[in-house]
């Protein structure tokens, strides 16, 4: 299940409602993304969050069929919030679920690193000092790259 | 009319996020508009960077792509979510 909306996201309810869902699987791994109190120097009151659909979600469901196909998963999530953002809301949730732990980890961290750096969306960073918009940092691209470079095994 | 959308930090270069004009005849192509928008709006370059890339009805293109008065026309900075 893919959705992207400004409704606040609760992480232990949709991990409840993904384990029940999945309870024939040995390994269910979740990451949820909250937004941090302190920028570099400045405290971070909230995000603001673009998305430009259909481009949005049909990019995530893109990337989410590529994990289906790399790993043997039984079931995965993938919720993100646009709009509005307070410090330490939910921003964004991602769960995969497989017979083993290994294929459910890398299917998630796999998942993050197409959404931290190529899902379609523009992020501002509303802080006491001021807005800035922030891009993707030269770690999040090597992060990414890791799935191309040096392909992971779920073995 | 086109209708064109300004994402990002675009949008603090044109003060909006989007916009319907009518496009003047001698845009033909992506780079056509490119090169407008950055004098129509005095971005000094910003329109011309290659990390902004641009998209039309929902699809990202190149700059030799043509452009129809009709088009849903996108400026998206780099993405990323998360």
């Amino acid at each position: 299940m893919i959705t992207v909306s400004a409704d606040p996201l609760c992480s232990a309810e949709i991990l409840k409602e993904f384990e029940c869902r999945m309870d024939h699987a040995g390994a269910v791994v979740c990451f949820s993304g909250q937004v941090r109190p302190k920028a570099i120097n400045s405290d971070v009151i909230a995000l603001h969050l673009q998305a430009y659909e259909p481009m949005t979600t049909n990019g995530i469901r893109s990337a989410a069929d590529a994990a289906l196909e790399r790993w043997p998963l039984d079931g995965l999530v993938v919720h993100h919030r646009v709009g509005k953002i307070k410090t330490g809301e939910t921003i964004v949730f991602v769960a995969t679920a497989s017979a083993h732990r290994r294929a459910a980890f890398e299917a998630a961290d796999f998942l993050m690193d197409y959404l931290k750096t190529e899902a379609v969306f523009w992020k501002k960073e509303i802080t006491d000092q001021g807005e800035v918009w922030i891009e993707p940092r030269a770690e999040d691209y090597k992060d990414r790259d890791r799935w191309t470079s040096n392909k992971a095994s779920a073995e | 009319m086109a209708e064109i959308l300004y994402f990002g930090r675009m949008g603090d270069v044109t003060g909006t996020f989007s916009e319907t004009c009518t496009l003047p005849p001698s845009i033909s192509t992506v780079i056509d508009l490119r090169r407008w928008m950055d004098e129509r709006f005095e971005s000094e370059g910003s329109f011309l960077e290659s990390t902004i890339r641009v998209a039309v009805n929902n699809q990202i293109v190149s700059d030799t792509t043509p452009l129809s008065d009709t088009d849903e026309i996108a400026f998206m900075p780099p993405v990323g979510g998360g």
